[in-house]
This record gives C-alpha cells, sequence and structure tokens, in this order.
C-alpha cells in the first residue's frame, strides 16, 4: 500500500478548515501536542502539519488565486528518513507512511532541512521534530465507522478538495483522479517521488476584458500607426 | 539558511583542530623540518583533541533535545550526520592510543606507531569531509549541493592547523622552512577552492517558484503567505542578508583569511607576527563560515515567495 492525498486546486477555497481540524486532531494524537507559543501575544506562532499559502497564477486578464494547502508528501524517496542520524524518521513498509518516533529525536533539524516542502516543523517544548501522520492513529481505528477512517482533514473539507486513497491501487479513487484530471507532484526534479498529488484548476474561459472596437478606437488606432510612422 | 553560531564556531574550531592533528601527523609520518620530539607531540596532539572537543561540546548546544545525542550513531549506513558522528568519537581512542604511545616514549621505527598515525592522518581529514558532506548531501540547498564544499571544509581546517602548527614550532624555537611552504601551499589552495565556490553559486541555478508549484506555464506570484508571523520555517530558512554585506563580507573572507597571512608569511616571522595571523586567518575563516549559511537559500523559501533558488 502506498497510502497519500490527492488535492483538488480547482475547488480548494482557502477556507484553513483543514488545518484546524489538523490542528485539533493531531493535538491529542500520537505525535501531540502541536505546541503553540504565544497563542493570545503580539506574534502568535506553533507547530502545524498543515498550510495554506494563496498564490497568484498567471497575469491578468488570465490571472487566478490558487489556494495551496501543504502537508506531508510522504515520499517514496524521503530524504528526510535517510539523513536522519538517530533513526527517529522512519517509513513504514506497509503503507508508506513518514513518521517521527518521538523518544528517539534528538532535534538536531537535520531532516526539515533535508526536506523541500516544508513539512516538518521543531516543537521548541518538546524538542522533537513533529509532521503529519496522516492520521495513522485515526485510518486504522477499527471503532470509527468505514467512512470516518479518513485523515481528519479530508473528511472536514467542505469542498471536496481533498481525497485519500492509495496510489498502488491503478483503480483506487486518487489514481483515477491524478490520471482524469493531469495531477501533478511538486517540486519532482529533486527526484523525492512525493506520493500526494496536486490537480490542477480546469481550463476556463475568461471573460473578455478588452474594449469592443469602436470608430472612435479605429481613429484611435489609424492615428497611433500613421504617427508611428 | 539561519546562522546558528554554535553550528559555526563548532565546524572552524573543531575543523581546524582536525586540521592541526593532521598536520602533526604528517610531520611526523615525513619528519617535516625534523619533526617534534615526544614532548612536543604530546602538546600539540592534546592541543588538537582540546579544539576538537570544545567544537563537538559547541555542536551539540544546537540540539533541541541533546539526551538522545548518543543515539546519532546509529544511522551510518545512510546519514552524513551519522558518519559524522561514528567518526568523530571513534577518533578519540585512536588519538588517545597514539599520545599514550608517544608518552611511553615510543619511536616511529615502531610499525604499530607507523599504522596509527597514518589512520590519525585520514581520520582527521576523514571528519572533515563528513562535515562537508553533510551539507553537499543535501538537494535542497543549491549552494551546498556542490562537491565544492566537502573540498572548502578539508582546506579551510588543514590551512588553520597547519599555521597552527607553525605556530607551535615557533614557540618552541624549532625550523619552520619546509612548513612555511605548506602553510602557503595550503593557504593558496583553500582560497583558490573559495573563489571558485563563490563563483559556482554566483546566480539562482536551482527550482523554481513553477516547479514548487507545479504551475510550469504561467508565471507564480505569492499571494498570502497563511501566517501572521514567523514560524518554525521561515525562522529556520528564511534568513535574508543584503547583496551589499555579502559582497563586503567575502573581500573580508578573501583578505583576512587568505591574501593577508598568504602575503605576509613570506617576510621574516616571529611568534607575535604569526599570532596576529594566525587570529586574522580565524576571523576569516569565521566570516566564510558566517557567509556559508546565511547565503544558502532553501527552496522551501520557494513557497513563501522567493521566484528561484
Amino acid at each position: 500500500m502506498r497510502l497519500g492525498l490527492v488535492i483538488d486546486l480547482d475547488v480548494c477555497v482557502g477556507c484553513n478548515a483543514c488545518t484546524v481540524s489538523c490542528k485539533q486532531w493531531n493535538t491529542s494524537g500520537t505525535t501531540g501536542p502541536l505546541t503553540d507559543y504565544m497563542p493570545y501575544g503580539k506574534d502568535p506562532s506553533g507547530v502545524w502539519f498543515n498550510r495554506i499559502r494563496n498564490y497568484e497564477i498567471g497575469d491578468y486578464p488570465n490571472n487566478k488565486t490558487v489556494h495551496f494547502p501543504m502537508s506531508c508528501m510522504h515520499c517514496e524517496d524521503a530524504a528526510c528518513v535517510t539523513v536522519c542520524p538517530t533513526g527517529a524518521s522512519y517509513k513504514r513498509k506497509e503503507d508508506g507512511i513518514v513518521l517521527v518516533d518521538q523518544d528517539k529525536c534528538m532535534g538536531c533539524n537535520y531532516c526539515s532541512w533535508a526536506c523541500p516542502y516544508g513539512a516538518r516543523e521543531l516543537d521548541r517544548e518538546d524538542g522533537t521534530m513533529k509532521k503529519c501522520t496522516l492520521c495513522v492513529d485515526r485510518i486504522y481505528d477499527q471503532s470509527l465507522d468505514p467512512i470516518d477512517r479518513q485523515p481528519s482533514c479530508v473528511i472536514t473539507c467542505p469542498a471536496h478538495a481533498r481525497h485519500f486513497g492509495d496510489f498502488d491501487d491503478p483503480n483506487s479513487n486518487v489514481n483515477k483522479l491524478v490520471r482524469e484530471r493531469g495531477g501533478n507532484a511538486l517540486m519532482p526534479e529533486l527526484g523525492y517521488n512525493p506520493t500526494n498529488m496536486y490537480l490542477p484548476p480546469r481550463a476556463v474561459k475568461n471573460e473578455p476584458a478588452l474594449e469592443k472596437e469602436s470608430l472612435i478606437s479605429k481613429v484611435k488606432d489609424w492615428v497611433n500607426k500613421s504617427v508611428a510612422r | 539558511m539561519h546562522p546558528a553560531i554554535s553550528v559555526i564556531f563548532f565546524t572552524v574550531v573543531s575543523g581546524a583542530g582536525y586540521g592541526l592533528m593532521a598536520l602533526v601527523t604528517l610531520s611526523m609520518l615525513f619528519k617535516i623540518d625534523g619533526g617534534l620530539d615526544h614532548d612536543q607531540v604530546l602538546v600539540s596532539g592534546t592541543l588538537a583533541m582540546i579544539l576538537i572537543t570544545i567544537g563537538l561540546m559547541s555542536s551539540s548546544l544546537h540540539l533541541a533535545n541533546p539526551k538522545n545525542a548518543w543515539r546519532s550513531m546509529s544511522r551510518f549506513r545512510t546519514s552524513w550526520l551519522s558518519r559524522e558522528a561514528v567518526l568523530a568519537v571513534s577518533f578519540y581512542p585512536m588519538a588517545a592510543l597514539w599520545l599514550l604511545q608517544w608518552y611511553l616514549d615510543s619511536s616511529m621505527s615502531n610499525v604499530v606507531t607507523l599504522v596509527l598515525t597514518f589512520l590519525l592522518f585520514a581520520g582527521s581529514i576523514a571528519v572533515n569531509f563528513a562535515t562537508g558532506m553533510l551539507y553537499a548531501s543535501l538537494k535542497t540547498i543549491p549552494q551546498w549541493n556542490t562537491s565544492l564544499v566537502p573540498a572548502n571544509y578539508i582546506m579551510l581546517g588543514l590551512m588553520l592547523g597547519s599555521l597552527l602548527l607553525t605556530l607551535l614550532r615557533l614557540y618552541y624555537g624549532l625550523p619552520i622552512d619546509q612548513m612555511l611552504i605548506i602553510n602557503i601551499g595550503l593557504i593558496a589552495t583553500a582560497g583558490i577552492l573559495k573563489i571558485m565556490y563563490y563563483f559556482w553559486i554566483g546566480k539562482p541555478h536551482g527550482p523554481s517558484i513553477n516547479t514548487a508549484t507545479a504551475f510550469t506555464r504561467a508565471t507564480v506570484r505569492l499571494f498570502d503567505v497563511g501566517h501572521t508571523s514567523g514560524t518554525f520555517l521561515t525562522d529556520e530558512f528564511g534568513y535574508q542578508v543584503a547583496r551589499f554585506k555579502i559582497l563586503l563580507l567575502r573581500w573580508v573572507v578573501y583578505l583576512a583569511a587568505f591574501l593577508i597571512p598568504g602575503t605576509l608569511l613570506a617576510y621574516n616571522l616571529e611568534f607575535d607576527s604569526l599570532m596576529v595571523l594566525l587570529v586574522l586567518a580565524f576571523i576569516g575563516v569565521f566570516v566564510e563560515r558566517w557567509l556559508f549559511f546565511a547565503e544558502a537559500r532553501h527552496v522551501v523559501t520557494l513557497y513563501h515567495g522567493n521566484q528561484r533558488v
């Protein structure tokens, strides 16, 4: 099995429901707490496993705002695991989830240097590295309904922009989506083979923003051309 | 990258310590300028081990959870940090045995001593190589991901170590004719390699914001980074330094580490004047190491709005 996420950039509205539900679930989960520093102070900061950034793609009038959630990509060739000197970082053989053993981590930050996606954050209170667990303490929980055995961020997303599944199964929901919509990996040139995939926005026809041709605009064009000559 | 003082201090001081050990063993193997006598070997070897130990203790200061530091030797098959730890720790019994041999009045004709001397020389180069590879193996930082980085670490360590040995020889009133040639050769090689490095990283050549977001057919601009104040990522990777300051500090490196010591070595040296040159070279290498971190741009900054790294 190779478990991971597909994130649909076409429908993500950037509401941050996934990041908040991630924080809520995982702060009491296996690698919790996700410590906050000065949560009510002037500069609130803290550990998050999932962050959303917002980008403008393309130039006006063919531009679009894209909301971009990012968490651990659970790479096939995870550099964070190979560089870890203590063996605290490991990738599970059975499902490909990358985890940090909190009892072995010495907080050297080296794995966060090796990760291109900013998926790992040091908890300054605990002195250990923390990261997305793909809700490993939830997806195998037999006491939950099968529909609830998914990562917290996936269940929470009100726009259904997040999908969870097995990338080893060619007919899984995630592989179908990647095939049909042309899913992309981020920074593939580094060669870490990230598991999570991003679906690009669907092509839309933009409203023409240019003025209609009128008699005055034709005259203006003609004058401009004559002056240029 | 955030330039952590503890790591800068560790790489410079331990690097010089391993360099001194390499030069001491080398000068015993080849009887450079007649080599050293037993007491002088003991003093210079102990000085090298003190420098190495101070540096290693400083390196543990940047660990957030140092009680697990003993585990760092377990993953030497994949991790250069682990290899560095294994090499640095296994250096101690070798050095202790070697120094004990000198204390017990052994001589270089003994085959065991000869093998041990060579192992110590190779080991001191290997630790500095591992330190360099620790940075050079990271594909996420294009400025570090070059073979010039371990070359810089090895040569700067040897350069400082050779100056230290020349200073010790002056202190004991020993001849330094051959050592001076080694000094100048090492300063020139280290300087040329550093200049090559600065040209190599001259322009951004790593991934761009387009491959980072997989929007490779359009311009991508950051709208909103999504957090209101700093995060671990911006603290660790978001370090920015002004272009002019970089150029100014590079000249400090050229002058203090290479040009001034390299030129003035050719004149008649006293202990005091070499001491000044050594302090100057250490300042130059400290600035070099600070720049090494400050100039490095991690690819995660692409998600925070950088167009290229």
